[in-house]
């Protein structure tokens, strides 16, 4: 088939165009409520349960989950979809777990959380190691993906794509700030939502709406194994670490965990969690459709010959099935898609270098809210001019990598430290400080030493480290070493500063 | 419970979330361990796999929607009579 992909496309232009438009608006209108730090990092606390279950949907359904699981799931089958339920189900368990004393013991980041009985400069300093460090991997990948979808999308150059990405972005953030970043993710998630169901009732309506009839005929095309796990799944322990990384590296992500200081209080933090997992999973039932229909009705040839990895599947197939200006839709909301998950990312990276370097760390918690204001501005700029130079710098790279570390780091670094902290009473700083710097650095190690590095990248013949996911290594190291150190070393006056922790954790700061 | 170090008033996790958690690492396990099984078609077009998966994510629905449902009316509850 002849498609209209690589050329640039009228109609995803305007949609782009009319998205942009869109969402300056609502920076404008937003601008007009952003006076203080607390507007600027946590909305004014003004974000209701249903706004904040469709930004919570919103930062999860990535650009990587849109177009890579209904590749993935057109691909190869029944294993794309593992990764949709591996993604999914631990989540609202896990986001139930800290949602709440998350809410409730801080302020703007995670590290209020880790550092509310603990000493402050030694946790923040090493919290925002392990926050900057996933916060430039997940940047840089998304920078990429961002430059090398609008040029398959809309024949843009790469360059130009990355700019106009980090400037738009820059403008939600620096003006903005949280209020333009949440809704500019509600409007995305909603027009993200919308945009794949109109997708699959397109692709059901040639099945006579019976999704089973869709499947019988994948499997009668391609072999009944499509419907079974297979290849992708070769190495039971590398998928478990996956799906261990995903899983916990979502309860770690600074961008995600922002949201909940974003909300009035505890029950909404909770209840905006149920939202999310509603949406997400109702997302998710829609990739079995769009991935199977991309499957059938593209072919799985047409969708290789665009991009190896299966990326454009879903694109591919809104252009059969709806045209060339339902192509333009889907590829204009997949951009958003970026645009959206970016801007979040440098509000959360602009709170680490203000709030928790500067100043926590920097001015001992005493800065005027002129101050803070004015750094948590400038970060942002400095964060935007650094994501371009890195998108710019790292292109033609094979970057996919990068997303799966932005999560393992998460989930080795950010995650133990937050949730021992929380409900172990026995941790103490040098616990907490030791375990988070050896999530980041074991991470970053035995990444290096695996085979995406070591064969895929340097082309080496073998690699040291057999997984490509190392977080059911480090994530378990990084527990025992903040237990370890913890017990070693015991410091009974943070022990004993346990107790009004837990009265704030239940009742918050009131 | 999944800390049972938690010293806490009342329960925060409870039996629903578990469950959610169980259905997941079974999930895993079996696609880990049993590839033929999962690929057993039930019938035309739906096999074992295709099912449980469904299953997985309408599961984590309702368990969640219950878990919201108990900590909005109880949970909550119970932390008013403690401030007070």
């Amino acid at each position: 088939m002849t498609s209209a992909i690589g050329e640039p496309n009228l109609t995803a232009i305007a949609f782009f165009g009319l998205f942009i438009v869109l969402s300056l608006g609502i920076t404008v209108w937003a601008s007009r409520r952003t006076r203080t730090a607390d507007h600027f990092y946590a909305a004014g606390r003004s974000v209701t349960a249903f706004q904040n279950g469709l930004a919570l949907a919103g930062d999860y359904m990535s650009a990587a989950s849109f177009l890579g699981i209904a590749g993935l799931v057109a691909v190869s089958g029944f294993d794309g979809l593992i990764y949709s339920i591996g993604f999914l189900v631990g989540w609202p368990i896990v986001m139930f777990l800290i949602a709440e004393p998350l809410r409730n013991l801080g302020r703007y980041t995670f590290a209020d959380v880790v550092a509310t009985r603990l000493r402050q400069t030694p946790i923040r300093i090493a919290a925002a190691i392990g926050a900057l460090a996933v916060i430039a991997f997940y940047l840089i990948a998304q920078m990429v993906g961002a430059g090398n979808l609008i040029r398959l999308l809309f024949g843009l150059p790469y360059e130009a794509a990355v700019v106009i990405v980090g400037v738009v972005m820059l403008a939600y953030v620096l003006f903005g700030g949280m209020i333009a970043t949440t809704w500019v993710q509600i409007v995305k998630a909603v027009l993200l939502l919308g945009g794949a169901t109109i997708l699959a009732g397109l692709v059901l309506m040639r099945f006579s709406f019976n999704p089973l009839a869709l499947f019988e005929q994948a499997s009668a095309t391609y072999g009944p194994g499509v419907l079974a796990p297979g290849r992708q799944v070769t190495d039971p322990i590398d998928a478990i670490s996956l799906g261990l990384a995903l899983m916990l590296g979502t309860a770690g992500l600074p961008h995600i965990l922002m949201r909940f200081y974003t909300v009035p209080d505890a029950k909404t933090a909770r209840t905006s969690v149920g939202y999310a997992t509603a949406f997400i999973g109702f997302f998710y039932l829609l990739t079995f459709i769009l991935g199977f229909g991309a499957m059938v009705i593209v072919g799985r040839e047409a969708i290789t010959k665009v991009d190896a990895g299966g990326n454009m599947a879903a694109p591919l197939l809104a252009e059969v099935v709806g045209g060339t200006p339902f192509l333009g839709f889907i590829a204009a909301v997949a951009f958003a898609t970026i645009l959206a998950v970016v801007a979040g990312l440098t509000l959360s990276g602009a709170a680490t270098l203000s709030h928790d370097l500067w100043v926590n760390v920097i001015r001992g918690a005493h800065a005027s809210e002129r101050e803070q204001f004015l750094v948590a501005r400038g970060a942002t700029i400095l964060l935007a001019i650094v994501s371009i130079v890195l998108g710019i710098t790292f292109k033609g790279q094979n970057v996919a990598y990068m997303v799966g570390l932005a999560f393992a780091i998460a989930a080795s670094a950010n995650f133990p430290a937050l949730v021992l902290s929380i409900f172990w009473k026995r941790l103490t700083t040098a616990g907490a400080q030791v375990s988070m710097i050896t999530g980041t650095v074991s991470t970053l190690l035995l990444i290096y030493l695996s085979p995406t590095i070591q064969i895929d990248i340097l082309k080496h013949a073998e690699a040291w480290f057999p997984l490509r996911n190392p977080g059911i290594v480090t994530i378990p190291l990084s527990f025992i070493v903040a237990i370890g150190v913890s017990l070693l070393r015991p410091v009974p006056s943070e022990e004993r500063r346990f107790a009004e922790l837990e009265r704030q954790l239940h009742l918050g700061l009131d | 419970m999944l800390w049972p170090h938690m010293s806490n008033p009342t329960q925060t996790v409870d039996p629903a979330l578990e469950a959610v958690s169980a259905a997941r690492w079974r999930m895993a396990i079996l696609v880990a361990f049993n590839k033929p099984l999962l690929g057993t078609p039930l019938i035309p077009g739906l096999s074992i796999g295709m099912l449980l998966g469904v299953l997985v994510i309408v599961a984590a629905w309702v368990l969640t929607w219950i878990y919201v449902r108990w900590a909005n009316t109880h949970y909550d509850a119970s932390l008013r009579g403690l401030r007070s």
